[in-house]
């Protein structure tokens, strides 16, 4: 079905298994998994091994008359049963608990990346809000998180409507993203992710409709590359000029899309100039920003749309600008902008020549 | 001719017609309907599920909408565990609990079918959402603030008045659980003699009289945020949504020994009885029944490892949560104890509770990876928990159920289902329900996360789903073939007729005719041990051999009667059987309606006034009927 086709098909890219952690906390993690997995199957073993053999060994047998005898329990064996439990449970506590302490520990110091998160139905926004451009604009973002390697990276998150969960497996566990609080993941990542094969993530906590497209991808740089992303990212596009062949474009994006999008573009007299509305909630006192939808500056540098759903091209843009809610569940007729509620893009009514010039447009902001 | 066995397997004793059923305040006649109601509802969720599985049976199949799989996965987790699981053990309960203590009934009749009208009403109410605009969907658990979310749809609204409803009836047929185990024992019938599945059944009563309480809140203050701006669950006015998760799970948790314990109790008395041996450990096992029970209530925030509790908390959840391992591995090590040395029929009832014995052990160990914390991590909220949960609620519990249902249905209807249908039943079962939630750890290790209507190709998760939606098609021909043995043996009088005693059994309810007279017992019985029944037909030689004693193996037992002035003791006239009431079925009813009210406020208010006018007549009719004596 040429519906399905659209999704961002992954394979080639990294899979999103615990198993194969491609960072230090995710090893952890998964080398106690492997330590609980390797008693529990020894346990499972021996206690399938003693039911077998005394269903076998005590069946009935025909001709057989005589009765068993009558045993009433033995204390000595319900205490051995006892210390047995004892001993291997103490033997997963002592590491859980060090691992514990190991993996909630937050990393502190000049060098660590610090990220805020804000969870979205059904959506991510990012904000690094140590990368500053000489105006004083933050890296933002969307769905797409970029990071450089070996380099510890704090994120700090909060949820502008209600609980999502953030999650990386390859690189820690997950975290919920609550409305009203912060939490705090940390991620490292070992090497760089070869281009175009994003590490997956996605939502890990029901967040309604659009819950299973709540997705993310995380791509791991050398430090030079992400300096190079982080330089192209906090540049500003550019507007189009009166007359152009993009002005059809601009004239339904910023009647429409800067609605809820924003967009940093330097105009004709070389201005910077920030279009659609800026938006922040506060919790635990850290400012998070609370977009409508995601900055679309640098759209097409990003792979996928849609949260990581949808591979990014102008056809497939076409088709979700035609009609989001064909491609994604949706529910954008309960948005109430002024109230702050957004549940997904409405049909914006566009013909497809509009479509197909604010394709053109977008395609410029790379 | 008809002989009277055969006619009393054809005639429930009581009265007749629907009116009898509507007014009855028979505990066998509850559980019975109980049990028809929870097996009725149990292929519903099951269809559900079956929804659910085909959806996922490959990548990006668009065979339900988002709008709709979150609806059947919301109503499939809240029909599995409120109106198939906690009803099918309050079958068991209302049926065997007053004759296991050989009494005559409940403590409170009344209150009991009070509880089970209500039971039923709410879970018709949750269901008329179906046609009413949608069913609830924010899934069972309800997390705040999606569940406060989006007001003017009332899904969720039928959602949490539906399980306060329910809950109302848990407490009520909990608290007449609690008064029949301490007041209605026969003489003699000592609290360590009464059979584990009583024992379980009086556990599980009160973990539900402690913990809905805490999930009645909850839902109130829920109920509030969405209907009159409460902001309880509100973060932007100062509320907090992760209050609702401790107020849910310190319910949730406790609920789900709820679910599992009564099965223990049935394994606890069909292992003994298919391996001719006493239970091993009897008051070990009884003594982890409850320690399971307390310890139950320590754990809670194990469904919140990864809310954002501090390290200490989550090291103290994830300790107390391998605590409970140990009780539950002493059970396993007594259900292995009692056949170790017996002499083990493989009938269908034994085959259920051995593959519960095995299921759980499974279902427990991957619960353990639950308490190691940062293991946890990763597998919270994915397709391992789902699996996880399966392994001890469907596995476990529900094998166990069906075990009882083998097990007993000679005692409801005189006839015994039949062997070979139900071996069949049996393998399809184990083989299927494995090939459905075995491959679901394997996906949710590898990043599924569960919930989700659909998912991509190409993360590797396409080939398990099959085989799990494949597993999903294997159970429901397994049930069928159920379905089809139980109404082949009972609705049809083709299943053999056993007599009273067809397994040789252990406790009281084999020492009564099959199905058991209205009063249970002509006499009521004074036990002297634990298992008085086998007691009185078998004795130990001096190796410890049981040795069939003489007077009792050819034919008509001899229970020794109570003797003495107390009126309770004497068959015939003296018997008090309480009469039958429409009035509980009635205040249920305005319960309900009142419910139904608060769903559609302002105008619902209307509805409230006529439900409170019903509820009231009831309960004042309830309780100024005269008393009128049977017999």
């Amino acid at each position: 079905m040429p519906f399905a086709a659209i999704l961002a098909a992954c394979s080639g890219s990294g899979s999103q298994t615990a198993l194969e952690p491609q960072g230090p906390i995710g090893r952890d993690i998964d080398g106690l998994w492997d330590l609980v997995l390797m008693l529990a199957t020894g346990v499972f073993i021996f206690v399938m091994l003693l039911l077998v053999w005394a269903m076998w060994r005590y069946r009935e047998r025909p001709g057989d008359l005589s009765e068993p005898k009558q045993i009433h329990g033995n204390p000595v064996i319900e205490l051995g049963g006892v210390v047995f439990s004892v001993v291997l449970l103490t033997i997963i506590t002592i590491p859980t608990v060090r691992s514990l302490l190991d993996i909630r520990s937050e990393p502190v110091g000049p060098d660590v990346l610090q990220i805020q998160v804000t969870g979205h139905q059904w959506w991510w926004e990012f904000e690094y809000i140590n990368e500053i451009a000489p105006d004083g604009r933050t890296l933002i973002t969307a769905n797409e998180l970029h990071i450089p390697a070996g380099v510890s990276v704090n994120l700090t998150m909060t949820s502008a409507d209600v609980i999502h969960s953030f999650w990386v497996p390859a690189l820690n566990g997950k975290r919920d993203v609550v409305p009203g609080r912060t939490s705090k993941l940390t991620l490292i990542a070992d090497e760089p992710t070869p281009d175009g094969e994003p590490i997956p993530g996605q939502c890990a906590e029901f967040c309604g409709l659009a819950h299973a497209d709540m997705r993310i991808k995380l791509h791991v740089h050398t430090a030079a590359d992400y300096a190079t992303w982080v330089q192209e990212q906090l540049a500003p596009s550019v507007q189009p000029a009166g007359g152009s062949a993009l002005e059809g474009g601009w004239l339904t994006f910023s009647a429409l899309c800067t609605t809820c999008h924003q967009v940093t573009l330097e105009d004709i007299e070389g201005e910077l100039v920030t279009y659609g509305p800026e938006r922040h909630i506060v919790a635990n006192d850290i400012t998070f920003r609370s977009s409508f939808g995601p900055n679309l500056t640098h759209l097409f540098s990003r792979g996928t749309f849609g949260s990581g759903t949808f591979t990014l091209d102008a056809d497939h843009l076409s088709e979700w600008i035609d009609n989001p809610q064909k491609l994604k569940p949706m529910d954008p007729d309960r948005n109430d902008l002024a109230e702050g509620f957004v549940y997904g893009m409405p049909d914006l009514g566009l013909d497809p020549v509009e479509i197909a010039e604010v394709v053109a447009l977008l395609e410029t902001w790379r | 001719m008809t002989t009277t066995a055969e006619q009393q397997a054809i005639r429930s004793p009581g009265g007749r017609g629907v009116w009898a059923w509507i007014t009855t305040v028979d505990h066998k006649r509850i559980g019975l309907l109980y049990a028809v109601t929870a097996a009725t509802f149990f292929f519903i969720g099951g269809i559900e599920a079956l929804l659910v599985r085909t959806q996922l049976f490959g990548p990006n199949l668009e065979v339900l909408s988002a709008e709709a799989y979150n609806q059947l996965f919301t109503m499939h987790g809240l029909t599995m565990v409120f109106l198939v699981v906690m009803p099918i053990a309050a079958a068991f309960t209302n049926y065997f609990l007053p004759i296991l203590l050989g009494a005559r009934d409940v403590a409170f009749p009344r209150l009991n079918a009070f509880s089970y009208w209500l039971f039923l009403f709410s879970g018709l109410l949750i269901y008329s959402s179906f046609v009413l605009g949608g069913a609830p969907d924010g899934a069972w658990v309800g997390y705040a603030p999606l569940s406060s979310q989006l007001t003017e749809v009332v899904r969720m609204d039928f959602w949490s008045i539906g399980l306060q409803m329910l809950g109302v009836a848990s407490i009520a047929s909990s608290a007449n659980f609690i008064a029949t185990a301490f007041t209605m024992r026969a003489p003699g019938m000592t609290m360590l003699r009464m059979p584990v599945f009583a024992w379980m059944s009086l556990v599980v009563a009160f973990l539900l009289i402690f913990s809905l309480p805490s999930v009645a809140i909850g839902l109130f203050q829920l109920f509030l945020d969405r209907n009159f701006g409460g902001l309880f669950y509100a973060a932007e006015a100062g509320g907090d949504p992760l209050l609702w998760q401790h107020l849910f799970w310190i319910f949730g948790h406790p609920e789900v020994y709820v679910l599992v314990l009564p099965a223990m109790g049935i394994v606890s008395e069909v292992l003994p009885t298919f391996a001719r041996k006493p239970l091993f450990g009897y008051p070990f096992v009884v003594f982890a029944g409850a320690a399971i029970g307390f310890v139950g209530f320590g754990v809670w925030s194990h469904h919140m490892f990864t809310s954002g509790m501090g390290p200490i908390a989550e090291a103290g959840f994830g300790v107390a949560t391998m605590i409970i391992a140990i009780p539950t591995g002493v059970k396993i090590f007594n259900w292995i104890g009692t056949i170790w040395g017996g002499k083990i029929k493989f009938n269908t009832p034994m085959l259920f509770s051995l593959a519960f014995v095995a299921m759980f052990v499974i279902g427990g160990l991957s619960g353990v990876t639950h308490a190691v914390v940062p293991s946890d991590t990763q597998q919270h909220d994915t397709y391992y928990v789902v699996a996880h949960f399966h392994y001890v609620l469907f596995g476990g519990a529900i094998f166990g159920y069906v075990s009882g249902v083998y097990y007993w249905f000679p005692k409801w209807t005189g006839r015994l289902l039949d062997e070979r249908l139900g071996k069949i039943h049996f393998w399809l079962a184990l083989i299927g329900f494995n090939l459905t939630f075995g491959p679901m750890h394997i996906l949710g290790l590898n990043g599924m996360p569960r919930r989700t209507y659909r998912y991509p190709e190409g993360l590797g998760w396409a080939n398990w789903n099959a085989v799990a939606t494949i597993g999903a098609y294997t159970i429901l021909a397994a049930f069928l073939i159920f379905a089809w043995n139980i109404i082949r043996t009972h609705f049809l009088a083709k299943g053999e007729l056993v007599g009273n005693d067809p397994w040789d059994g252990r406790t009281l309810e084999w020492s009564i005719s099959s199905p058991p007279p209205v009063h249970n017992f002509d006499e009521i019985p004074v036990v002297h041990a634990l298992d008085d029944f086998w007691h009185q037909k078998y004795a130990e030689d001096e190796e410890g051999r049981a040795v069939r004693m003489p007077e009792v193996a050819g034919g008509a037992l001899t229970v020794e009667k109570q003797t003495g002035g107390d009126d309770e003791g004497h068959g015939g006239e003296d018997m008090h059987m309480p009469s039958p009431s429409y009035y509980p079925a009635l205040a249920a009813l305005g319960i309900v309606i009142m419910g139904a009210g608060l769903i559609y406020l302002p105008w619902g208010f209307i509805a409230v006034g006529i439900g409170v006018a019903i509820m009231m007549w009831g309960l004042f009719g309830w309780s100024l009927e005269p008393v009128t004596k049977e017999h």
